[in-house]
């Protein structure tokens, strides 16, 4: 069952805090205060197009009448690797690198 | 100075040199620059080298190009390779492009001379420039009061006469408000007409990049140029518009639609309804046919765009992970690197967009938030659609106020939101639209009227635009 955002929105701020996580933002608890009053204000003006009834109307995704794209499966040049690499903040062995990703020790 | 078109005429015939060209122009950046902060970064060295090649394509008696010697500033989201690109934001410290964007490409394939990367708020989100990471840039004709945003310092650039032309990234009306915010003129094309290969992306389904001049025929020169497909956008169209400079034809027997919910409201100032008035009938004496229309879905874009831009931004800027470019903020483990570099590199903007964005496409919410903001789309393509069957372009304010006081409106995110009502349902239905310059406000800032045309209907637009401009705009 789909939930329907209702006149009074209220972010909490454990919403806030779930939202932080999903987003990768380690919020300061000050921050986590701001974001549930501010997002709430804000979806709070939105009420006016959840209340529309819009059923039979299709979404827009993409505003001209265009279709797939399709072109031949061709080799071409692609950005030089080394280059890249240079950019991140990390490198070794022609890859990224990133701090552990699992719980192994 | 000399318009764009001036330049290229007197380049190309070797009347001036590239060189003189960029030299002079540099030397009004280097004069005035500290006072406006229109750019995050001068190329002065590339500038030079690139005026000195078009001046030796026209000793070999080669053709440079429809943008000979024309100095061009960039907005700072536009890919340039080898040359810092950070949309004004922390998070892409130190970062150098490895290519260049198609526009780029196109730029200097013309002769352009890009003099630098111009400032913006961050990621393009905002209004006035005081998002960015960088400080905010200061409006040319008066500097207590913003420039606009977000491509506020490519409408500052042409405003104090760093260049004839810039470019400019337009999802809600960045390209449009700080054209009318700095008296230059700002066109945001039909989406698809110019590939965004390289523009680095906020809200994919809204960004259209398009340029700033001082004058119409200026504009039309720099979209000409940029305009084209790309199989490097996918979302790039086969056959865009072109030729948009003088054609020579008039106004005379187009029918032109106000906008009455774009003009006719509450906190549209009195004096920028009156100059778009003015508009009106200036058309209506070179023979266009001025009536008012409804287009009754647009009172519903704010709501529609500020649902539907931050769920694309949000996932758009989940590549910036302190993995493959910019800052990185240790951490024990990936999430924590990831997380704490995110937090330290997006400023209160971003963070805010990115969590609305994030909150609206989280599980059970989408459809609710993301689904219905498109079904307000089409609404609004269909309002559009039936008002194009009666008028060939519509008419509206460019934004409900003239440029607005440095800190005005930091406090309450939504009130800055607003700025951007009149020029979001553009975006919205995918359509071009253009602000042109016509008089001054009380407090003596420019005033834009904004022209609407349907999807390709740049040629007309133009036409219009350029009536417009030819009538002045003197109450």
């Amino acid at each position: 069952m789909p939930k329907q955002p209702t006149e009074q929105v209220s972010i909490t701020r454990s919403d806030v805090e779930h939202v932080a996580m999903l987003a990768r933002l380690a919020l300061t608890p000050e921050e986590v205060g701001e974001f549930a009053e501010q997002l709430t204000a804000i979806l709070g003006h939105a009420t006016d197009i959840s209340s529309l009834d819009l059923v039979g109307v299709p979404t827009t995704a993409h505003p001209l009448p265009v279709t797939n794209v399709l072109r031949e499966d061709v080799i071409g040049t692609s950005l030089d690797r080394d280059e890249v690499l240079a950019a991140a903040p990390s490198a070794e062995e022609g890859r990224f690198r990133v701090p552990r990703i699992m719980g192994e020790a | 100075m000399s318009s764009a078109i001036e330049i290229a005429a007197a380049v190309r015939s070797g009347a001036r040199t590239a060189r003189s060209v960029a030299e002079e122009h540099l030397a009004t950046i280097a004069s005035s620059e500290g006072e406006i902060h229109a750019f995050n970064h001068v190329t002065a060295d590339a500038a030079l080298a690139q005026a000195d090649e078009v001046d030796a394509k026209v000793a070999r008696g080669e053709d440079p190009g429809p943008l000979a010697g024309v100095p061009v500033a960039l907005k700072d989201n536009l890919c340039t390779r080898g040359v810092p690109t950070t949309c004004s934001s922390r998070i892409l410290d130190g970062w150098l492009p490895p290519y260049n964007a198609t526009v780029v490409e196109r730029v200097l394939a013309a002769g352009g001379v890009p003099v630098g990367k111009t400032n913006l708020d961050e990621f393009a989100m905002g209004s006035s420039t005081e998002n960015s990471a960088f400080g905010p840039t200061l409006n040319p004709l008066d500097p207590s009061r913003v420039p606009g945003g977000s491509s506020g310092g490519s409408a500052a650039a042409v405003a104090a006469r760093f260049a004839p032309l810039s470019l400019g990234s337009d999802t809600g009306g960045s390209i449009r408000q700080p054209a009318s915010f700095c008296g230059v003129v700002g066109v945001k094309p039909t989406y698809g007409v110019v590939s965004r290969y390289g523009l680095i992306a906020f809200a994919s389904s809204l960004d259209q990049i398009g340029p700033f001049a001082a004058t119409v025929d200026d504009a039309a020169l720099l979209l000409d140029v940029i305009s084209g497909h790309d199989r490097m956008d996918s979302t790039s169209i086969a056959t865009p518009p072109t030729a948009l400079l003088n054609d020579g034809a008039d106004v005379a027997g187009l029918r032109v639609g106000l906008v009455t919910e774009l003009t006719d409201v509450e906190g549209i100032a009195p004096e920028v309804r009156a100059a778009v008035e003015r508009a009106a009938s200036a058309l209506e004496a070179q023979g266009a046919r001025v009536e008012r229309i409804s287009v009754p879905s647009c009172i519903y874009g704010l709501s529609a765009y500020y649902l539907i831009a931050p769920a694309e931004a949000s996932s758009n800027l989940a590549r910036y992970d302190g993995v493959r470019y910019g800052l990185r903020v240790d951490g024990d483990d990936v999430y924590e690197m990831n997380s704490a570099t995110r937090d330290a590199g997006f400023g209160a903007e971003v963070k805010r967009r990115i969590m609305l964005g994030t909150y609206a496409l989280s599980a059970g919410f989408y459809d609710a938030y993301y689904g219905q903001a498109q079904r307000v789309r089409t609404l609004i393509i269909r309002d559009f659609a039936s008002a194009y069957e009666r008028f060939d372009v519509l008419l509206s304010p460019t934004t409900p106020t003239t440029a607005f006081k440095f800190g005005a409106k930091t406090e309450d995110p939504f009130s800055m939101y607003l700025s951007d009502i009149c020029t979001i349902a553009s975006n919205l239905a995918g359509h071009p639209a253009m602000s042109v310059p016509f008089g001054v406000g009380s407090d003596g800032m420019p005033i834009g009227v904004q022209v609407l045309a349907p999807a390709l209907g740049e040629p007309v637009m133009f036409r219009v635009a350029r009536a417009i401009e030819s009538a002045g705009g003197a109450a």
